[in-house]
């Protein structure tokens, strides 16, 4: 069924793979400001804060706006070319007035830009002058992470506006409270939820940032909110210096803030990778179950038990498939991870995220794959592209942009990642967690199995697989 | 423009008093800021000779506002050059640019064949690190575009500047003239930095400069056919240039180039060949058509083709310009033709959406153009601005001499064009002109947006969000058309939301076949069952029941 003669999408990707040293080829990785504006969303009533030209937030906005379907506010300093001579500071004084003039947030969360980075504007002398000239309104607050666009990823910025919000906010008040810091890592707003909801099935007093839940997910109501109810509350982020622990999943965008916090405020961490699949969301659970000394519910054991008996009942389909990914550091060491265990076949493996850790981390879990795996860090949907013509696979999964891949290969994708923009779903179902587990499984079989439907001879189509 | 017949005029007058809402639209705002977005928000006022009141534009959107404005970048590589299928576009710059402008702006590209190149399908980065910052990243860039012509080949490579590229000095230029030396085939560079000017329109200014610089004028080989025109600013979003493409091949309309949708590189070196410049996007072509005009000879016309009557009335004046009867008649068979299928679903999507009310904001012409489609389905238009325009695009061209230049514009380089030596020709003679002139055809005129809006809407130049959320509260109109990053608030609000950028989905709406398509859209959407939905059951009649109903 391969599209052969017609023409092709990615018609001059050619079989043979040159190394690049300069060229990015449909990337697979995008600049750190999106992810500080996407984590400054999961605070209550905060308004993100774009310290470059205007370009770079509507950008952001729009990205965030057609993967979620959901209003994404936030504000710019809208920098012309006299601030980009001069400096930024007048654009993000009167920025900050404006802001809370007329939008009324309790906080700005202000990440920086490539421009304004490199002029080099001191962001905290800023906010410190906004504050001296009554631009902060009493018992509100700016605060501000780095996030360069030139190094890195997204993820990078996620994790360094996650490490501002400790940095600025979290404070020790002298006595441990019994709750626990969950940092829930660059994913979804349903998979914020469902970290949260498990933590509650186990009686474990938590505090999650941030939360995007109910912000990038809420319901249609008739009535816009510009915050709506969701988010971590600026009193929880000060609290959270006070908490008795820090369970931090993905160590990319999440380890920042939990050591932050150990520094800072002498609260104890143990990071994890993100619950995606069985054992990475047994190794979480387990670890709630010890810091907090409860006993795991049976609700849970019922969760786990169904994703157990679907792969045994369907190991058939999954057994030596075999895959190619794309994503983010985080979630592809743990999908990596379920997928061996489903005794599947991740062969092709590229993150656009640079990070030498993530190559190897990726050979040790595939090291029992019978089979050569490829992996790259930074590597680009292009070299995937190459490696998968050379090598083909079954299954692809990865972001919106792999679906022009999957038709010239004519291999069937599985959305996972970020940006979707063609699909919903993801901001409603999660993938963490054991009931998340069951949804990839659920996926992975639809995609496989509507393909052996699709291309089975009459004689050999059958109703029960 | 066209002139609608009066029953699609609506006889409503708008109930809201205009200067009043628009006291409250600033009233919140710090004092400075109060002042300057007076002047960017107007009450329409046509005068009998159809001039307008001065509106403030093309000036610095307010930090921390909210605009709906992206980037001198966003102009330049997305909007203008982004439609071009065969030149291998490489932004030079972090990472993010390039993701962002990849493939988001659905414009649609139909290659010649499997062996045509289409490179749109692509996204092309040097992704600058650190390192290069520090120490420049024009050897990286060399680089960069020696590797794609080793593995892609091109026939043209265009390389784009970003924020710190400005910043840290590099010369693409020079880099684009040496590997142009050295690899021989075309390479130029667009120094659309983000930070110039004042939005997305700075942009086109210097992707209208390049274009013409470096592409237009290369290849003088005649091409074959008859009414030979170029079609400008129209990109091909949802598959408009093909309706628009369709309509033109069956008038027998020889079209050399569009710029840029659907378009190649050989259709802009060849397009000096063409007779006539037909302008869709006044705001973003513009410049190109003055400066092919100065150097060749060729006149323009302002068209549109949103809008079924305005599609038939652009068909005519080109049939007019040639003044051929040939064309005139297929011009007229053409219509006659399109028009029924337009008329019998007009009628019927009239019936349901009479007399509801639109609000339009966005881009540079679109908030203009789409007002026909809305009179025609008989809908009023209470509100309208754009995003990036300036005043010509809202007052007309005659208020061009008197326009002050001020700092971000003089950062745009305007070039200086002179008419080509041998290749200048001039179209028409003065009879010619004065000919089109008695028939109403002005060249080189445009009557702006509010000219043909009603006294008493509002025109707001670079709406924000806070200004949106209170037209929302005060007028509640029956749909917004507007970008997506405004989708989702307007339509959390209750109220329906098409974006008019990219259509988010759907199209094409251009020409006869597309103004169907968007009656239909606009039916579906003030029409959906869904916004009855908003409340449950329990919240439109709270009242406490004492026992459960069956007892």
């Amino acid at each position: 069924m391969k599209n052969e003669d017609n023409a092709m999408l990615l018609r001059h990707t050619p079989k043979e793979v040159k190394e690049r040293k300069a060229l990015t080829v449909n990337p697979a990785k995008t600049c750190q400001p999106i992810g500080a504006m996407y984590a400054a969303l999961g605070i209550h009533r905060c308004l993100p804060h774009s310290h470059g030209s205007q370009g770079c937030y509507a950008y952001h906005r729009s990205a965030l706006t057609r993967h979620f379907k959901e209003p994404v506010m936030a504000a710019t300093s809208a920098f012309t070319e006299g601030a980009s001579v001069f400096g930024g500071q007048a654009n993000l004084l009167q920025a900050i007035n404006n802001i809370f003039s007329v939008y009324e947030p309790e906080i700005i969360a202000v990440h920086t830009t490539c421009l304004s980075e490199t002029i080099g504007d001191d962001i905290p002398q800023i906010i410190a002058k906004a504050r001296d000239e009554g631009k902060i309104p009493p018992e509100h607050y700016v605060i501000h992470a780095n996030t360069p666009s030139y190094v890195g990823s997204h993820v990078t910025g996620f994790a360094n506006m996650v490490k501002g919000m400790v940095d600025y906010l979290a404070a020790k008040n002298g006595h441990r409270t019994n709750r626990i810091n969950l940092i829930p890592g660059y994913v979804e707003p349903s998979d914020m939820e469902e970290i949260k909801r498990l933590a509650g099935e186990l009686g474990v007093p938590t505090i999650m940032f941030p939360d995007t839940s109910n912000v990038l997910n809420g319901p249609q109501t008739g009535r816009f909110s510009m915050f709506p109810a969701g988010g971590t509350t600026v009193a929880d982020l000060i609290a959270a210096g006070s908490s008795m622990g820090t369970v931090a999943l993905g160590p990319l965008a999440s380890g920042p803030a939990a050591r932050a916090l150990d520094t800072k405020c002498k609260v104890p961490c143990e990071i994890l990778n993100l619950p995606i699949g069985l054992r990475a969301t047994d190794e979480f659970i387990d670890t709630l179950r010890r810091i907090a000394g409860v006993t795991v519910p049976d609700s849970i054991n019922i969760e786990r038990g169904r994703l157990v008996d679907v792969i045994t009942d369907m190991h058939q389909v999954f057994f030596h498939r075999k895959v190619a990914l794309a994503g983010d550091p985080d979630q592809l060491i743990s999908l990596t991870q379920f997928l061996v265990d489903l005794d599947m076949w991740p062969i092709h493996i590229v993150t656009g995220t640079p990070g030498k850790k993530f190559e190897a981390k990726i050979k040790e879990i595939t090291k029992e794959v019978p089979h050569p795996v490829n992996v790259r860090a930074p590597g680009d949907l292009f070299l995937l592209h190459q490696w998968l013509k050379n090598e083909p696979v079954d299954l692809l999964m990865g972001n919106t942009y792999m679906k022009y891949i999957a038709r010239d290969e004519d291999i069937p994708l599985i959305r996972f990642g970020f940006p979707i923009m063609d699909r919903v779903g993801h901001s409603y179902f999660p993938t963490v967690g054991y009931r998340g587990g069951l949804r990839l499984l659920e996926k992975i079989l639809d995609a496989l199995l509507d393909r052996q439907d699709r291309d089975a001879p009459e004689e050999r189509f059958e109703l029960v697989m | 423009m066209a002139k609608l017949a009066p029953e699609y005029l609506s006889e409503s007058v708008l109930d809201i008093d205009a200067e009043a809402v628009k006291k409250e639209l600033v009233s919140k705002y710090p004092t400075k800021v109060a002042r300057k977005r007076a002047k960017q928000i107007v009450v329409n006022e046509v005068a009998p000779d159809l001039t307008v009141p001065e509106i403030q534009s093309n000036v610095r959107t307010v930090p921390g506002l909210m605009s709906q404005r992206g980037c001198t970048y966003a102009g330049c590589k997305g909007v203008v050059l982004g439609p071009t299928r065969d030149i291998l576009n490489i932004t030079h710059g972090p990472i993010g640019c390039g993701f962002y402008s990849w493939l988001t702006r659905r414009n649609q590209t139909r290659p010649k064949g499997p062996e045509d190149h289409n490179f749109m399908n692509y996204c092309f980065s040097t992704d600058m690190q650190d390192e290069q910052i520090i120490f420049g990243g024009e050897k990286k860039l060399r680089q960069a575009v020696q590797e794609a012509y080793d593995i892609f080949k091109p026939k043209a490579i265009g390389i784009f500047a970003t924020c710190p590229v400005g910043l840290i000095g590099d010369d693409i230029h020079a880099v684009a003239r040496e590997m142009k030396e050295k690899l021989g085939i075309n390479v130029f560079g667009f120094s659309c930095e983000g930070y110039k000017g004042v939005s997305q329109s700075a942009g086109h200014h210097i992707a209208n400069n390049g274009v013409f610089t470096h592409i237009v004028g290369l290849d003088d080989v005649v091409r074959e056919g008859e009414f030979k025109i170029n079609m400008l600013g129209e990109y091909n979003i949802g598959g408009d240039a093909f309706e628009i493409e369709r309509l033109f091949e069956d008038c027998g309309i020889t079209l050399i180039s569009t710029f840029s949708g659907n378009s190649s590189y050989d259709n802009f070196a060849n397009s000096h060949t063409a007779d006539l410049n037909l302008i869709m996007c006044h705001r973003s072509i513009n410049y190109v058509a003055e400066m092919m005009d100065k150097k060749f000879g060729i006149p323009w016309i302002k068209v549109n083709f949103i809008g079924a009557e305005a599609s038939a009335k652009s068909l005519r004046k080109i049939a007019k310009y040639f003044e051929n009867d040939k064309l005139t008649a297929k011009v007229e068979e053409v219509i006659a033709r399109e028009m029924p299928a337009v008329e019998k679903v007009r009628e019927e999507v009239r019936s349901r959406c009479q007399g509801k009310r639109a609000m339009l904001f966005v881009g540079g012409s679109r908030a203009h153009h789409y007002q026909e489609l809305f009179r025609e389905i008989g809908m009023e238009i209470i509100a309208a601005g754009y995003e990036f325009a300036h005043r010509d695009d809202y007052e007309g061209r005659q208020v061009l001499p008197g326009l002050k230049v001020d700092a971000d514009s003089r950062n745009i380089e305007e070039l200086h064009i002179e008419a080509d030596p041998e290749r200048f020709r001039p179209r028409l003679d003065a009879a010619g002109v004065a000919r089109l002139q008695q028939e109403g055809i002005t060249l080189s005129e445009y009557e702006g947006m509010m000219a043909e809006m009603k006294s008493g809407a509002l025109v707001i130049d670079d709406i924000c969000q806070f200004e949106t959320e209170k037209l929302i509260e005060i007028y509640r109109p029956d749909i917004i058309c507007a970008g997506i990053k405004e989708k989702y608030a307007v339509q959390k609000s209750g109220v329906p939301m098409k974006q008019l950028h990219s259509y988010d989905s759907g199209g094409p709406y251009a020409g006869f076949q597309g103004a169907v398509n968007f009656y239909r859209e606009i039916d579906r959407m003030v029409n959906s069952k869904v916004w009855k939905y908003l409340k449950a059951p329990w919240q439109e009649n709270p009242e406490l029941a004492a026992t459960y109903a069956w007892e």
